[in-house]
């Protein structure tokens, strides 16, 4: 049986050769114009970033200059702070109140599926969509403090936006608004896939709703709170539409982020070299989150 | 004093009627198995006893009092369930103990009850692990150990050996009788597997469609089947349903099972076990039960004792299981299922002679599928 098996093997016909090759023929477009495009700006990028490219890039190599003047850019720490600042709120205020509705949306109420639907639906917006109607929402002219007075409640302030120290929060409402639908849609379906005996057996053992939600039910959600602060990171990271649609990184530069830092500078400002070192520190940072979680995902699937 | 009491409860999904009338009334330390195949409602009359499910109308009673309103935590029961529901982020220790520490038992009481547990399911060496590192035996026994830790008033067992494989659901099955009769607890047992309940139940509810066709001890249910249908279910193989004719022979009964291509096989019924209703039935077609165990092979030497009626067959099918052997024959245009003792030396396409108890033969109408006599 294996001798005829290596028989057909060794003598090649053209039939055999293309189904062998055909996978690896239909795939090598794709993986090619990503290993260029993706890998390849990565590198070329790096490779910018050590230069002192300006308006155009260059290749006067400066090694690390560009990283240490980077590092004394008072403007690279307020997005750096920024980042952090608007990545824990965001992080942590979409989890609990995902796991809120999540919870709420799993005590077999009525017309589930519709108001899954209207949670879920922010995330169907881009952006720039989300950035541009908040945009409205929070002008002081215009939206929630225009109306709350118009009632008559005159003294009643919300302007947050123009206010270069709350206005990064407002980046944070709208973030939270457009994510925690998704958060909650993911806890949902980490709760249908705990067994319903496991909440009957803490029913009968006398513990109560939140005691059981809070010993029994969360504890077996870790892995989903663990995917969901991966993907809310990326979201906060990578956050650029968002900061250009609501606020312009304004007032000033109060809510510039590492990414619309890097794109202010690499295009607008004439500071290639300047903005690739920026980017390839965001860069250093989602690695920084990515690789663990790859880690921990290629190990326990070795293991399971 | 009834430790549980069930009162005409009833449970609807919408216009579905899952439960219908359901009253059992079970003493303080019996072992009630409910039975019955898959979609009977047993399984929601559980629930209901366990306060998981609401019920629509009927009260039930844990040890006197009205506890139908009562919330799961409030009615002082244990479960264990089909799939053992054990909290796969606690260890073995901190699932037994858990029920205690909701009920807020100090500490050194909550430790006590898990040695005490551990000691009684030998599963001391396990304490420490987390369910997923245990085997599906393992979970079983931790699972009973949750429920024993609390000493309530009933426990209830959802089915719990379905999950396990053959030897090891005999081994656990052993192990459950002999805990109750340690411990003397009052036990509601669902199970579909009518070997589970004929083995441990004190008392047997056979149920169908959200009815309990018959309430009684396992002797009962075996021996006197009220219809055709608990009959059918209860004992494996099943019992054999022969389509025959009820005729008058000399002062009693005779059953007449039409063969078309030989002569018709008449079994006389016994006397002393002829019923009102069966002059009606007279000349009528009529479901002759036979259970398998009700056939046996003709030994000559015997026969002069012997009682029953010989009755002869081809043999068609020799299914030896070990301890006995299963004999299919052809009657009529029917397929008997006879048991006869492992020695028994034949051979598909031979001939047989085989006695019939018939003083443990029932007889149904074929019609109703009610039992008749």
């Amino acid at each position: 049986m294996s001798e005829s098996t290596t028989r057909t093997a060794v003598r090649p016909t053209a039939s055999g050769w293309l189904q062998a090759w055909l996978p690896r023929l239909v795939l090598a477009p794709s993986i090619a114009v990503s290993l260029f495009f993706v890998y390849g700006f990565m590198l070329w990028t790096f490779v910018l970033s050590l230069t002192s490219s300006r308006m155009l890039p260059s290749y006067d190599f400066v090694g690390f200059g560009q990283y240490s003047r980077l590092m004394a850019n008072e403007r690279w720490w307020v997005a750096s702070t920024n980042l952090m600042l608007f990545g824990t709120l965001f992080i942590v205020i979409c989890l609990v109140i995902g796991v809120l509705l999540a919870m709420l949306l799993d005590q077999k109420i009525r017309q589930e599926g519709a108001l899954r639907t209207i949670y879920l639906y922010p995330m169907a917006l881009s952006f720039i969509v989300t950035g541009v109607v908040w945009k409205w929402l929070l002008n002081p002219q215009l939206g929630i403090q225009a109306m709350v007075q118009g009632w008559g409640f005159e003294s009643f302030r919300f302007d947050w936006i123009v206010d270069s120290d709350m206005a990064i929060y407002t980046l944070v409402i709208a973030a939270v608004w457009q994510a925690s639908g998704f958060v909650m849609a993911l806890f949902l379906a980490g709760l249908r896939g705990v067994d319903d005996s496991i909440v009957k057996a803490a029913q009968l053992d006398g513990a109560s709703l939140p005691r059981i939600y809070w010993r029994v039910v969360m504890p077996c959600l870790r892995p989903v709170v663990f995917s969901a602060v991966m993907i809310l990171a990326h979201i906060a990271i990578k956050s650029f539409d968002l900061v250009v649609a609501l606020t312009g990184g304004g007032p000033g530069y109060a809510t510039d982020l590492p990414a619309t830092f890097m794109y202010t500078h690499a295009f607008n400002r004439a500071q290639i070299g300047l903005g690739s070192a920026s980017a390839m520190l965001m860069l250093g940072g989602v690695l920084a989150i990515l690789i663990p979680y790859l880690y921990s995902e290629l190990r326990s699937r070795k293991h399971g | 004093m009834a430790a549980l009491e069930i009162h005409n409860v009833r449970k609807e999904f919408g216009n579905e009627r899952v439960l219908k009338d359901v009253s059992i009334s079970i003493d303080s330390g019996e072992f009630l198995i409910l039975v019955g195949p898959s979609g009977c409602g047993k399984s929601t009359l559980m629930n209901a006893i366990a306060g998981l499910e609401p019920v629509t109308s009927g009260n039930i009673y844990i040890d006197g009092e009205d506890v139908t309103w009562r919330t799961p935590a409030e009615r002082d029961i244990a479960m264990v369930f089909q799939s053992y529901a054990l909290y796969p982020s606690m260890t073995v220790r901190q699932n037994i103990s858990f029920g205690l520490e909701m009920r807020k038992v100090p500490k050194a009481e909550r430790v006590a009850a898990v040695e005490r547990v551990a000691d009684l399911l030998q599963i001391f060496p396990l304490l420490e692990r987390k369910p997923a590192q245990l085997s599906g035996g393992q979970r079983q026994r931790v699972a009973m150990g949750r429920a024993l830790a609390r000493e309530p008033k009933v426990y209830l067992f959802d089915e719990p050996l379905s999950n396990l494989d053959a030897k090891l659901r005999v081994d656990m099955r052993t192990e459950i009788k002999k805990l109750h009769q340690r411990l003397g607890t009052t036990i509601v047992y669902v199970t579909h597997d009518q070997v589970e309940a004929m083995t441990l139940a004190d008392c047997i509810a056979v149920m169908r469609d959200g009815h309990i066709l018959q309430l009684g001890s396992p002797d009962e249910v075996y021996n006197n089947p009220v219809d055709m249908f608990v009959a059918g279910f209860m004992g494996s193989p099943s019992m054999n349903f022969i389509r025959a004719t009820l005729e008058a022979a000399g002062d009693g009964y005779a059953l007449r099972i039409a063969t078309p291509d030989e002569d018709n096989v008449l079994l006389p019924w016994p006397s002393e076990r002829n019923a009102a209703g069966l002059v009606e039935q007279l000349n009528k077609p009529i479901i002759l039960g036979l259970r398998p165990e009700h056939f046996s092979e003709e030994d000559v030497r015997l026969s002069e004792q012997a009682e029953g009626t010989l009755m002869e067959a081809k043999v068609s099918v020799v299914e030896p299981t070990g301890a006995d052997i299963l004999l299919r024959l052809p009657l009529g245009e029917q397929e008997i299922t006879a048991r006869v003792g492992p020695k028994c030396a034949i051979a598909p396409g031979e001939r047989l002679s085989l006695r019939v108890d018939m003083a443990r033969a029932v007889l149904f109408d074929a019609e109703t599928e009610k039992r008749l006599a």
